[in-house]
């Protein structure tokens, strides 16, 4: 690896994460808290890149395996949580861009 | 991870660069996405951005030198995803939180994956590779743990809400057997981790265990308390993918798994609070269920019925109405009608708002989330803080489907199971009136006060056939 992260690196990018994090949803109006948390949640469908990282170097069977449903999972994560995150979001309007009426 | 050093591939160098560069776009797209999200007005394109990041680091992964099985990779990819996909755009709004329990528990899963995947390697000594230094074990390990417990106890819990498990599991002893059950997991861990001869067995009983401690911690825990359980293991799957990033030497991994663990944390607090509730007795003390702590003092009065025509007559001629929808409004898919008797009320020049409480649905903005697919504008949708000094000035509160959360016990009487709830004051209003199907106590068994107040009138029948009959009533007015 060209940068290896490790100590206290690793500890400074943990620590400022995490504040980051925290100032995100502090802010955040209750109205929005079900479509953050399912944002949230597609966010760390970004376990897929280390997952394909771990089935690109798997070289038994079980460790071919595992990899797979880790791929397979870290994918659903990803796309079911974009999905849904994506179908709430889009119905918040404000009542300036008229809403049409009686929904389906 | 010593990819370079294993394949000296031409350009491996050059790839290297650019993924990293690639996943600090990423780690910035996410930030910012998450940071559009938290207001309504740019919240569709917060995703949207979040998505860009995701499509990014994904494309940018398929450089890294070294890497074969690129057949499985792609299959796994695209199979996931359609599942994922199909599944997301079908499923009903209703059922969105545990459905959100299912992709985050497939999250969870697959963190604990890439720590099998590492630590198999590990126990298998393989001539030529080298072993993990003992940190790196060690984050393994507890990424492994937690991933796996966020996986198996999300699996639970998306059963629970799906009603494919009924009531919580309990028997005498279980807190302490759970706790053994923990310990043994720890000790596996450290023994994996400490880089001694273990063989491929110890890996696989580590893991064994802590996917069953995952479905012990989530078994005792009640429907009504999923939402927080849901949010913690949201937390716990972020700290997985951080954990299992420093193992995989990936910032990208670091910075998001990071930021929603934070993230996570706060929100699972700021839920739990909401319930008037700690995390520890939310996961230790089982209450959040259905049925049993019916206690607190006797109510007196009566309940006094109304007929919907009277209803109806009384909202088109006030000036302000609060509706205070509950997950029953969502159950007997009413908040169409409802929003339909608001739009009438609207034309007629009647105030209307709408008060949720923090717990209204089965998470916090659950059901801003149902009214908002109803077309229901949500800069008519207030919290419980900004709404509760309006009570006072409002001629209706309408009650749909909501119960404890408009119960006055919670503020004064101490023998309550939710004395100290934040409530919405409807009972300030100068008329309640109460959707109800029949005269039963609430989903925590209390009986509600509100009920019985001389003020209030209850209009007996289901959400959606009794919003009917308002809107009739209101259109003869």
């Amino acid at each position: 690896m060209i940068v290896t992260i490790t100590g206290i690196v690793a500890l400074y990018i943990f620590m400022l994460a995490a504040f980051t994090g925290y100032e995100i949803i502090a802010k955040v109006p209750v109205i929005l808290h079900t479509p953050l948390m399912s944002g949230s949640n597609f966010v760390h469908g970004i376990v897929l890149v280390g997952a394909m990282v771990a089935l690109g170097n798997a070289t038994t069977t079980l460790e071919k395996v595992i990899g797979f449903v880790g791929v397979f999972m870290a994918a659903g994560n990803a796309a079911g949580g974009y999905v849904v995150t994506e179908r709430m979001l889009e119905m918040f309007k404000s009542s300036g861009n008229k809403p049409k009426r009686g929904g389906h | 991870m010593d990819t370079a050093a294993t394949s000296p591939l031409l350009g491996a160098t050059t790839a290297q660069w650019l993924i990293q560069v690639s996943y600090l776009l990423t780690a910035f797209l996410f930030v910012m996405g998450l940071k559009r999200m938290s207001s309504p007005v740019t919240a569709r394109s917060g995703i949207v951005w979040a998505g860009a990041g995701m499509l990014v680091a994904t494309l940018f992964t398929f450089l890294y030198p070294g890497m074969t099985n690129y057949i499985w990779i792609i299959t796994a990819i695209v199979t996931g995803t359609a599942v994922a996909w199909i599944t997301g755009k079908r499923v009903a709004m209703t059922d969105m939180p545990q459905m959100i329990a299912l992709y985050n528990g497939f999250g969870g899963g697959a963190a604990a994956a890439i720590a099998a995947v590492e630590l198999y390697r590990q126990a298998m000594h393989r001539p030529g590779e080298e072993s993990l230094t003992m940190v790196v074990a060690t984050l393994a390990v507890v990424g492994g743990i937690i991933g796996a417990v966020s996986f198996s106890g999300s699996l639970i819990a998306f059963s629970k809400l799906q009603g494919l498990i009924k009531g919580a599991m309990r028997f005498s002893g279980q807190q302490f057997f759970n706790l053994a059950l923990l310990a043994v997991t720890v000790v596996l861990g450290a023994l994996v981790a400490s880089g001694q001869d273990v063989s491929t067995g110890v890996v696989t009983g580590f893991f064994v265990l802590a996917l069953l401690f995952g479905v012990m911690m989530t078994l005792p825990i009640g429907g009504a308390d999923m939402p927080v359980v849901i949010s913690l293991y949201n937390a716990f799957t972020g700290l997985a993918v951080a954990f299992e990033g420093f193992v995989m030497q990936n910032a990208a991994m670091i910075i998001a798994g990071t930021v929603v663990g934070s993230a996570g944390t706060l929100l699972t607090q700021l839920m739990a609070k909401a319930m008037n509730r700690s995390l520890g007795n939310v996961l230790f003390s089982g209450f959040g269920d259905t049925g049993g702590a019916a206690a607190g003092g006797p109510v007196t009065g009566s309940m006094k019925p109304i007929e919907a025509s009277d209803v109806g007559v009384m909202m088109a001629f006030a000036q302000k109405v609060i509706v205070v929808p509950g997950y029953g409004m969502a159950v007997a898919q009413a908040q169409h009608k409802v929003w339909e008797l608001c739009q009438l009320l609207i034309d007629r020049g009647v105030q209307v708002r709408f008060a949720i409480h923090p717990v209204a649905g089965r998470m916090p903005g659950h059901m801003n989330v149902l009214l908002a697919e109803a077309g229901v504008p949500y800069d008519l949708i207030a919290d419980l803080d900004e709404i509760n000094a309006e009570f006072e000035t409002a001629d209706v509160a309408l009650i749909i489907g909501a119960n404890d959360v408009v119960n006055p016990v919670a503020r004064n009487d101490k023998s309550s199971p939710i004395y100290g709830m934040p409530i919405l004051n409807a009972d300030k209003a100068k008329n309640v009136v109460v959707i109800k199907r029949g005269q039963g106590a609430g989903f925590s068994g209390i009986e509600n006060a509100l009920f019985f107040l001389d003020n209030t009138r209850m209009l007996y029948g289901d959400g959606q056939a009794a919003a009917n009959q308002l809107i009739q009533a209101v259109k003869s007015v």
